[in-house]
């Protein structure tokens, strides 16, 4: 067996933190795990592990939790995430639609990340932006009123320019 | 921070603001923010200071405003020295404009016109119905204060409602105030909130087992639902990164009400934003003591702690709810035990969604008698609504209950775009309903709503035109819930799996009228035999367009269709979907 990461990985230090803060009680194991994604992108076996050890709790109890919210994905993902909103609003102006092209262009399907490892396309419940629908957001940002035709274009460009400067 | 402290920062913060010859209050809403609003907002502080104007001139960063459609917004109020006043005005001393799609190059053209001549080219009246035809009351402070300074909300009369009641009125006379306003939850259901404030009062934290961490010394509970998931819905999000300092005052007085020490708001962690509005607002409120140990200089204490969702919809459903806070999944228990008197670690908790929190302080300020002349006889005040879909004016509106449907689409919603007839709007989410055109005269009130077929709500209100397909959108809802059911129990589980297949089997022009009874037979056994809210209301899109618009279900039928085949009905084994 290789040596114990949760040892020398500093990120572990950030989970730590958010446990200690809850007093290592069960009621911070979704902070815990907001935590721990937010350091690592995803949810690994290990972290999860390390999490219920230092909780105290089954490992049933943690994979159970962290497999019931939407927002922790234990699948690590592409470089850059193009999030379609698929809300109401963004539904009825077309947001299918919208998600159908950036499929095709990507060749991937929704929850999935393209072969290189670039660029995830998931779909999210609704950001709250609905007079801007249809939503996407890149890496964070939000574009608003997005189109079937131009939208792969969008993505194409930022995903250029960010690949440019890394 | 007792209350002579309180009307000191107040009267100076005031003081400061009334030297500023113009406020130029742009909106850096989660909407605006997407357009570029802080660039915005800064490129206007550098005009201004490369002018040398920033000593006589405000730039400040508000919430949400409403009218999205035409973000980013920029109101710009000024002095009007000594002139006379000018209809509309207030106290006929200030002025105020309207910029719509500003853009960070416009910052220059608009400090250079300051005090001058409006922009044409950028200006949006501001006596157009979608702002005269509103009442706000919730919002009144959004899009005028900076949510980020404790001063801001201090300034325009914020935590006096708290002092009022930690100094003046007893739990009893709070409970009683809020009971005879007719404040009803603004969360969906509309339970008066009088009546449930009562409930927990008078709970006995040791009727039940409890296990409270520890650590919190609370035995008693006051949590705010500002988990928001309904699709299309933005109200809650708008007041939070608006206004979070009113959330905070309405809880606090909650607690002083219940007699809780101890509160929690739940915020979707897809708002980023207002949680961390709400996080500096909670610091800020501590740091003046207004929130924390012996508030004001009195005996009461109350604390409040962020925790965030982790997109689960169903964790909106008050029982759900408490098991996420405690760490856990968020499935729903049965009730009763209600949570007033069993909830959070079995102590007895009051669980109120945020809109009725951020009406509590008015009506401790203003009096319920105020509050109860706003409305209709069974539902009081105002409601805000996202207004959104085919409308020209997309955004948030606030409106007294009562008001009809055609005022709000036509009226301030400004009506439908692109010469298309209007055919519906779908209030109440996943668990609402479509009202047709023939209702569009009704008033909106809790009563209203459900007799035909839909609901209030949380306040998501989409307005679809004539070339909306109805059974999609059922089939939209329908896979809405059937994502979202979190499992526990059977008839949501597998009755929105069925329920969906066959919508889709029609939409694929598969289906047979036998597939409709089917249909409808799915919908009444989910609708009375569900766990929770989630799954008993997961048929309301289905059945309320199959009410107003069967036809469209029909035309859809499979082209061989005869009355007297039975057809297979789609009986494969339902996928446990959570
Ligand atoms: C499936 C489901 C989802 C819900 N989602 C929300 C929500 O997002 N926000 C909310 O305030 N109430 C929501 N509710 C209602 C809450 O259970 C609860 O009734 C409400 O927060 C009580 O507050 P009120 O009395 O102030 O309305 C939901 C209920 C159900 C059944």
């Amino acid at each position: 067996m290789s040596a114990d990461p949760t040892a020398s990985d500093k990120r572990y230090k950030i989970i730590e933190a958010t446990m200690r803060r809850y007093g290592y009680q069960s009621h911070g194991l979704i902070e815990a795990l907001h935590s721990a994604q937010e350091a690592f992108g995803y949810l690994d076996d290990v972290t999860l592990w390390h999490i219920a050890r230092t909780l105290h709790l089954p490992p049933s109890k943690v994979f159970g939790v962290a497999t019931f919210y939407n927002l922790f994905t234990l699948k690590p993902q592409g470089a850059h995430t193009c999030v379609v909103c698929l809300g109401t609003a963004c539904y009825i102006k077309g947001a299918r639609e919208v998600l159908a092209a950036l499929e095709a262009e990507y060749d991937v399907k929704a929850g999935g990340t393209t072969r290189d490892n670039q660029l995830s396309v998931l779909t999210a419940r609704c950001f709250g932006s609905c007079a801007l629908a249809p939503v996407i957001t890149f890496d964070g940002e939000t574009i608003g009123k997005v189109a079937p035709a131009t939208v792969t274009q969008q993505i194409a460009q930022r995903l250029a320019a960010v690949q440019q400067t890394a | 921070m007792n209350l002579e402290e309180l009307n000191a920062t107040a009267a100076s913060e005031r003081l400061a603001q009334a030297k500023k010859r113009h406020h130029i209050r742009v909106c850096v809403g989660t909407a605006c923010q997407a357009l570029n609003s802080e660039q915005l907002a800064k490129e206007l502080q550098a005009e201004l200071r490369r002018r040398g104007q920033n000593g006589d001139v405000e730039v400040k960063c508000v919430g949400c405003p409403g009218l999205c459609s035409l973000g980013p917004l920029v109101e710009i109020e000024s002095q009007v020295n000594g002139q006379a006043a000018i209809a509309g005005t207030e106290g006929g001393q200030r002025k105020s404009i309207l910029y719509q799609f500003v853009k960070p190059e416009d910052a220059g053209e608009i400090v250079a016109h300051l005090g001058g001549e409006p922009i044409k080219r950028l200006e949006t009246p501001l006596d157009q119905p979608f702002f005269t035809r509103q009442t706000k009351i919730v919002l009144e402070h959004c899009g005028k204060i900076d949510p980020e300074r404790i001063e801001d909300y201090i300034a325009v009369g914020g935590y006096q409602a708290l002092m009022k009641v930690l100094t003046e009125m007893t739990p009893q006379q709070v409970i009683d105030a809020i009971t005879r306003s007719g404040l009803r939850g603004r969360g969906g259901a509309g339970f008066p909130t009088g009546l449930k404030w009562g409930t927990v009062a008078k709970a006995d934290p040791n009727a039940y087992p409890t296990s409270v961490p520890v650590g919190i010394q609370s035995r008693k509970f006051v949590i705010c639902n500002g988990d928001e998931g309904d699709p299309g819905a933005f109200m809650d999000r708008s007041v939070m990164e608006g206004d979070p300092h009113r959330i905070l005052e309405g809880m606090a007085i909650a607690a002083y009400a219940v007699g809780a020490n101890h509160g929690f708001i739940y915020v979707r962690a897809e708002y980023p934003l207002a949680v961390k509005r709400l996080r500096t607002a909670i610091r800020q409120a501590q740091r003046a003591g207004l929130l924390g140990n012996n508030i004001g200089g009195t005996a009461f204490s109350f604390n409040v702690d962020i925790r965030l969702g982790a997109g689960a919809f169903v964790c909106g459903e008050e029982t759900a709810l408490m098991a996420s806070i405690e760490g856990g999944r968020g499935v729903p228990r049965p009730r009763p035990p209600f949570p007033a008197e069993c909830g959070l670690w079995g102590c007895p908790t009051l669980i109120n969604n945020v809109e009725t929190l951020a009406n509590v302080p008015p009506i401790i300020m203003k009096g319920a008698d105020w509050f109860a002349s706003i409305g209709t006889e069974k539902s009081k005040g105002t409601k805000v609504f996202a207004l959104t879909g085919q409308v020209a004016h997309t955004g948030l509106i606030e409106v007294p209950m009562g008001i009809t449907l055609r005022e709000i689409v036509f009226d301030i919603g400004g009506g439908i775009p692109g010469g298309r007839q209007f055919k519906a709007v779908q209030t109440g989410g996943p668990s609402g309903g479509c009202i047709p055109a023939q209702f569009l005269d009704m008033p909106v009130d809790y009563e209203s709503l459900a007799k035909v077929g839909s609901i209030m709500g949380s306040g998501g209100m989409i307005v679809m035109d004539d070339s909306t397909d109805m059974v999609e959108v059922a089939r939209f809802f329908m896979e809405f819930c059937m994502d979202e059911s979190c499992g526990k129990c059977i008839p949501c589980r597998a009755g929105t799996v069925q329920m969906h297949r066959i919508l889709t089997k029609i939409q694929e022009g598969k289906a047979t009228r036998r597939d409709i009874q089917i249909l409808e037979e799915l919908c009444d056994l989910v609708k009375h035999t569900s766990l929770c809210g989630l799954g008993q209301s997961a048929p309301n899109p289905v059945i309320s367009t199959l009410r107003y618009f069967r036809d469209e279900y029909e035309k859809k039928l499979a082209a061989d269709e005869t009355n007297g085949k039975t057809p297979q009905p789609s009986a494969q084994v339902a996928n446990p979907s959570a």
